[in-house]
């Protein structure tokens, strides 16, 4: 788990470093400081369980087992991209390995999880559907039109909210009244609240809630705080007018996912510091080589540009 | 031919189609025991259970996304928007999800979902349950839409729908679910992006959608009995629209009326006329007219709702002009 998170770490510095350096097009939503989120959750799920995602989805695809070079390409708008270059940073499904499609729509994808919960049901078969989400995704309509079908019809589905405090530029108490868990629970959908930065508990309580789904009592609901690092998007850079630079560095130092599960496991005897700089450097190297080669990769044929409207 | 009545033939459809594909279910509002407010459904729970007729609350936009959801990992379902208008309710679904899921995902995630919904006024029904909006859908990549205009094109097109790998938005005319028609017993299907030529003649096209078609035909029986002969045209899915037979039918008569019942600024009489001058505008005699919804919101009194949709008499009046006759 600790890899998964540092790949997925490596991978947005690599992103970011591309928006930069202007050889990505377009912008993209980075994941740093919530890796937590995804690699507990996916680790709770077999392959052929279904997640949905959402535009900042590079940690849930990474997660769920996509590739670092393939996503590369995809970032970077080549042939052999998950999409074809036709979806981009915000859009990368990977059927393979489960990943029915990031979402830029916020809330988009919460009736989607939901039909991918559904049709696993109807067809016999044991499979469960995670919804991630983040917390803005609180104010759209259809996360209750799904959670209310969800808990009627008891579809294994789990809704994985992804507080990290921000809706874009505004604070989500500005924007979301009353309890967040009190909402699923009055659909009578069990939510329980992790903390969001402890791959450890956000494994458990996932754990509890596909148990649940696989055993046919119906969808769950976990709150997961957590925090990104960087901005809302790649350009979001001057930050100040929102949240302050004491919080994020605070965010950094006392609550990063990585560190907090690198000094659990050095305190238990399971690891010693020097085994997670071997996990860096090779995780470094599988990123390196994963740009190096879309870089190198080739664009689609300008006449795919009509292809693949219709099935 | 046995003859059957629109609700009929799409009952049949479905109920065909169900038994041929387990995975083909239904889904929306009062669909199941109460089988449609307009009937359309009667019986097809007790056939197939509560498990693939399956009602739902007031939420278009869950359950259309729940339904692109599962037609995404394996199923094939039908969607029932009961209005029309209600489609803007799930709109986000259906045009931002649905129809690019395909493209986006570079061909490897599939949508094939129906949605089956109405259109079309004088049921005295006001605003908000009497729109016809299958030109907004018509407008989206990635989408189909349907619209019948008989039960054999109903039962027909309906089939190849459910069979299709693609969404479709499937617009059925709340005032024809009574109209009958003759429909084989025996199995067939019809292909999209395939007009139908209801009736022929050589003065004039009359371009017809829908309900329309029937307000075609009845403005052709009456310039036939002033020699002139109109020819009517049904497009039958106006995406994909069969722009050949449009343009040769418009070659043939030189004269060309286009009448559809969705609001005519914008619409989809404007995409057709723009097509045929596009594609034939050498042997047009006049320049192709647009009949349509008046652009206003439906009202409820009935000396004023009739206004708002084209009727024969107006039809007639246009083609009398164009053919010089006026």
């Amino acid at each position: 788990m600790y890899e998964l998170m540092a790949k997925i770490r490596a991978f947005e510095e690599q992103a970011n470093e591309l928006y930069i350096t202007r050889k990505m097009p377009g912008l993209t939503h980075l994941y740093s400081g919530e890796e937590a989120v995804a690699v507990g959750v996916c680790q709770a799920l077999r392959r052929d369980d279904y997640i949905t995602s959402t535009h900042r989805g590079h940690g849930h695809c990474l997660a769920k087992g996509a590739r670092v070079d393939r996503m590369f390409c995809e970032l970077l708008g080549k042939a052999e991209g998950y999409c074809r270059g036709k979806g981009g940073s915000m859009h990368i499904a990977d059927p393979d390995s489960g990943n029915l499609g990031a979402n830029a729509i916020v809330g988009g994808s919460t009736g989607i999880a939901a039909g991918a919960a559904l049709s696993a049901k109807m067809r016999g078969t044991d499979q469960v559907a995670v919804c991630f989400f983040g917390e803005g995704a609180l104010g759209q309509g259809i996360l209750y039109e799904a959670m209310n079908m969800a808990s009627l019809w008891k579809l294994p589905v789990i809704y994985v909210c992804e507080n990290n405090l921000y809706n874009e530029y505004t604070h989500y108490r500005e924007t979301t009244a009353g309890e967040i868990l009190a909402r699923p629970r009055a659909f009578g959908i069990p939510a329980e609240e992790v903390d969001g930065q402890d791959v450890r508990l956000v494994l458990a309580a996932a754990r509890r809630a596909v148990a649940r789904a696989r055993r046919g009592e119906g969808p769950s609901f976990l709150l997961c705080n957590t925090y990104r690092f960087y901005g809302h998007h790649v350009g979001d850079v001057d930050r100040s007018y929102y949240r302050s630079k004491e919080e994020e560095e605070w965010w950094k130092r006392e609550r990063d996912p990585l560190r907090i599960l690198r000094d659990w496991m050095v305190q238990a005897g399971l690891a010693e510091e020097a085994e997670f700089e071997r996990i860096h450097r090779a995780v470094q190297e599988e990123i390196l080589a994963g740009v190096a080669y879309a870089l190198e990769a080739p664009y689609p044929d300008p006449r795919e540009v009509s292809q693949h409207v219709y099935a | 031919m046995r003859e059957i009545t629109m609700a009929q033939a799409i009952r049949e459809a479905l109920a065909e189609e169900m038994r041929r594909d387990p995975r083909v279910f239904l889904l929306g509002e009062d669909v199941a025991e109460a089988g449609h407010p307009f009937k359309v459904l009667t019986g097809l729970v007790d056939e197939f259970g509560r498990e693939r007729v399956i009602d739902t609350p007031i939420s278009e936009a869950g359950f259309t996304g729940i339904a692109v959801g599962a037609a995404m990992t394996g199923m094939r379902p039908v969607v029932d928007i009961m209005f029309g208008d209600f489609l803007t309710l799930a709109m986000d679904q259906i045009v931002n999800q649905a129809a690019k899921i395909h493209y986006m995902s570079g061909g490897k995630l599939k949508v094939p979902l129906v949605v089956r919904t109405t259109l079309g006024a004088t049921r005295r029904s006001a605003a908000q349950h009497s729109q016809s909006l299958h030109a907004w859908f018509s407008h989206i990549p990635g989408l189909k839409v349907a619209l019948p205009a008989t039960p054999y094109d109903a039962k027909g097109l309906l089939k190849t729908a459910i069979r299709d790998d693609n969404p479709v938005l499937f617009f059925e005319d709340k005032m024809m679910y009574q109209v009958k028609g003759p429909v084989p017993e025996e199995e067939y299907t019809i292909p999209f992006g395939v007009a139908d030529i209801k009736r022929p003649g050589r003065h004039v096209t009359l371009v017809a959608t829908s309900s329309m078609v029937y307000v075609a035909l009845d403005a052709a029986r009456i310039l036939e009995q002033e020699g002139i002969e109109a020819e009517v045209v049904d497009p039958r899915t106006t995406l994909p629209l069969d722009v050949e037979t449009l343009v040769a039918s418009a070659r043939k008569t030189g004269r060309v009326i286009v009448i559809d019942e969705g609001y005519r600024g914008y619409g989809v009489t404007a995409e057709i006329a723009a097509v045929i001058a596009e594609e034939a505008f050498y042997d047009l005699e006049a320049p192709v007219r647009r009949l349509g919804a008046m652009d206003v919101p439906v009202p409820f009194s009935p000396v004023l709702e009739d206004q708002t949709v084209p009727t024969p008499e107006q039809v007639a009046a246009v083609a009398r002009e164009l053919c010089g006759r006026a």
